[in-house]
C-alpha cells in the first residue's frame, strides 16, 4: 500500500467542487425538473383515451428504455446540433456546448422514467376522483391540475426521488463526450497527476456518501408518509 | 433538416478489415451478449445468496446483506467500472495483478467489465430476490417447519421453488437491463455495440447510420429476450396465482 498520495485530492478539492460537483448538481437538477415536467405529460398522453396520442408517447417511452444510456447521449450528442439548426431555421449544424447537450439529453431520456411513474401514480387514484371533478364542472386540465396529478405525485414522491438519485448517479455517464463533470473532472486531474487509484476511490466514496444519504431521507419520508395514509 | 442518408456505408469495409461495417457491429453484439450473460450467471448466484440471507432471522447476516447491497447501490456503473479495471489490479498482490493488467485485449476490458456488472446487478437481484421471499405468506414456512423441515430444507423446497418463480417477470426487466449497462463497458475499452458504433462514426464520419444500426439491433434483441421470457413465464408461473403488477420501481 506504499506510494499512493491522496494529498492529490486535497490540491485538487476545489477543481473537483467548484467546478465539476456544480456541473452534475445543476444538470440533475435541471434534468430532474425537465424530465418529471415532460413525464408527467407523457403519463398523460400514454393514459388518453385518443389512440394515436397513447401510441405515440407509449412508443416514445419504450423506445427510450430499450436502448442504453449511453447510446442515447451519442444520439443527442449528434442530434441536437441538427435540432437546433432546424429550430432557428439555421443551414448549418449548431454548436451546442457539453452541457446543453447532456441537459437536453437527460431530460428526455429520464422523462421515460418519470413517465412510467407517473402512469402509476395517476392510475393509483380513485375514478371517483375524477368524476367528481367532471360532476362539479370542471374540465380535464384542471381536473387533471387540481385533483388526480397533486394526489399522484404525493403518492409517488419516494419512487420519484429514488428515481432523482438514480439520475445524478447516472450524470456521470456524460463522461463518454468528455464533459466536466464531478467524474469528468476527477479523471483529468487522475490522469494528469498519475493519480488513478486515489482519484477513483475518492470518487467513489463521494458518490456512495451523497447517494447513502438522500436514499436514508427517502425511506424516512416514505415511512412517514406511509403513516399518514 | 439536411442530413444524407447514406445507408450502403453498412456494407462498405471498416478500416481494421475484419468485413462489413455490418459484420462489425454484429461481432460487437456478440461481445455484449457474451458479457451480459456472463455478468448475468454471477449476478443471479450472488443475488439469490445474498437476497435469501437477508431473510432470515440471524441478524447479523442479514446486516452483511444490508451492506453489500447498499455498497454496490450507491456507486455509479461507471465508477465501479473504472475501480474494478483501474484500481483493483494495483490492490491486489503484485504478480496477479501484473497478470490481470497484461492480459491480450479483449480479454483485460471483458474480466473487469464482466465482475463489475455482475456483482452491481446482483444487488438488484438481490432486492428481487427478498421481496419474492417476502410476499410469500407466513404460513408457508410455518407449515415447513410444522412438518419437521429443518430451516435449510423448508427454504429448499417450500420457498424458494416458489419465490423463484413469482420474480421471473422482474428477473426478466433485469436481464434486459443488464443488457443495456454493459454498453458501460466501452469506457474501459470494450468494443460491444455501442463502443463499436461509436467506432464506426468515428471512422467513417457516418454518425446517425452507425447509431440508428445499433438502436435497431438493440431493439430486436430486446423484443427477441421478451418473446422467449414471456414463454417461460408461462411456462413456470405458480398455478392459483393471480399475476399481480409489481409496484413502480425507480430504474435506468
Amino acid at each position: 500500500m506504499s506510494g499512493f498520495d491522496f494529498d492529490v485530492i486535497q490540491r485538487s478539492w476545489g477543481y473537483l467542487f467548484r467546478e465539476g460537483m456544480t456541473f452534475t448538481l445543476t444538470l440533475t437538477a435541471l434534468a430532474m425538473t425537465g424530465g418529471i415536467v415532460f413525464g408527467t405529460l407523457l403519463a398523460m398522453m400514454r393514459l388518453s383515451s385518443i389512440k394515436p396520442v397513447a401510441m405515440l408517447a407509449g412508443g416514445y417511452v419504450n423506445l427510450m428504455r430499450s436502448i442504453p444510456l449511453v447510446l442515447v447521449i451519442f444520439w443527442f450528442f449528434f442530434l441536437v446540433p441538427y435540432i437546433g439548426a432546424w429550430v432557428i431555421g439555421a443551414k448549418e449544424p449548431i454548436k451546442v456546448g457539453a452541457f446543453w447537450s447532456a441537459a437536453i439529453t437527460f431530460t428526455m431520456f429520464e422523462a421515460a422514467y418519470y413517465c412510467e411513474i407517473m402512469r402509476a401514480g395517476i392510475q393509483s387514484i380513485p375514478r371517483g376522483q375524477v368524476w367528481s371533478g367532471y360532476a362539479l364542472g370542471l374540465d380535464y386540465w384542471q381536473t387533471m391540475a387540481r385533483i388526480v396529478l397533486p394526489q399522484a405525485f404525493r403518492n409517488m414522491l419516494p419512487v420519484l426521488l429514488t428515481q432523482t438519485i438514480i439520475l445524478f448517479q447516472d450524470t456521470s455517464l456524460v463522461y463518454v463526450i468528455s464533459a466536466t463533470d464531478f467524474l469528468g473532472a476527477a479523471a483529468k486531474v487522475a490522469n494528469r497527476d498519475y493519480r488513478l487509484v486515489e482519484m477513483y476511490s475518492f470518487v467513489a466514496v463521494v458518490y456512495f456518501v451523497v447517494s447513502y444519504g438522500l436514499s436514508t431521507l427517502v425511506r424516512r419520508l416514505q415511512e412517514r408518509i406511509a403513516i399518514v395514509k | 433538416m439536411n442530413y444524407n442518408w447514406h445507408w450502403k456505408v453498412l456494407l462498405e469495409t471498416e478500416p481494421g478489415g475484419s468485413g462489413t461495417y455490418l459484420h462489425y457491429l454484429i461481432v460487437g453484439l456478440g461481445w455484449t451478449l457474451a458479457t451480459a450473460l456472463a455478468a448475468w450467471v454471477i449476478a443471479l448466484a450472488i443475488g439469490a445468496l445474498v437476497g435469501t440471507l437477508r431473510t432470515t432471522p440471524l441478524k447479523w447476516v442479514v446486516r452483511l446483506g444490508n451492506l453489500y447491497v447498499e455498497i454496490f447501490r450507491n456507486v455509479p456503473l461507471i465508477v465501479q467500472m473504472f475501480l474494478w479495471f483501474f484500481v483493483v489490479p494495483e490492490l491486489l498482490p503484485k504478480g496477479l495483478g501484473d497478470w490481470i493488467k497484461q492480459m491480450p485485449p479483449p480479454w483485460s476490458s471483458y474480466l473487469p467489465a464482466v465482475l463489475c456488472l455482475g456483482i452491481f446487478t446482483s444487488v438488484r437481484v438481490a432486492e428481487q430476490v427478498k421481496a419474492g421471499i417476502m410476499s410469500l405468506p407466513r404460513g408457508q414456512r410455518m407449515a415447513g417447519i410444522a412438518m419437521g423441515l429443518t430451516e435449510t430444507q423448508t427454504y429448499r423446497t417450500v420457498i424458494l421453488p416458489q419465490a423463484f418463480r413469482i420474480i421471473l417477470p422482474p428477473l426478466t426487466s433485469e436481464f434486459m437491463n443488464v443488457i443495456k449497462n454493459s454498453s458501460v463497458a466501452l469506457t474501459i475499452g470494450l468494443l460491444e455495440l455501442t463502443g463499436r458504433a461509436r467506432a464506426m462514426q468515428e471512422f467513417s464520419f457516418r454518425v446517425f447510420e452507425a447509431f440508428t444500426a445499433a438502436t435497431v439491433i438493440y431493439l430486436l434483441t430486446n423484443l427477441i429476450v421478451v418473446v422467449l421470457m414471456r414463454a417461460l413465464e408461462k411456462k413456470v408461473r405458480v398455478p392459483g396465482l393471480i399475476a399481480v403488477a409489481g409496484a413502480p420501481q425507480a430504474g435506468h
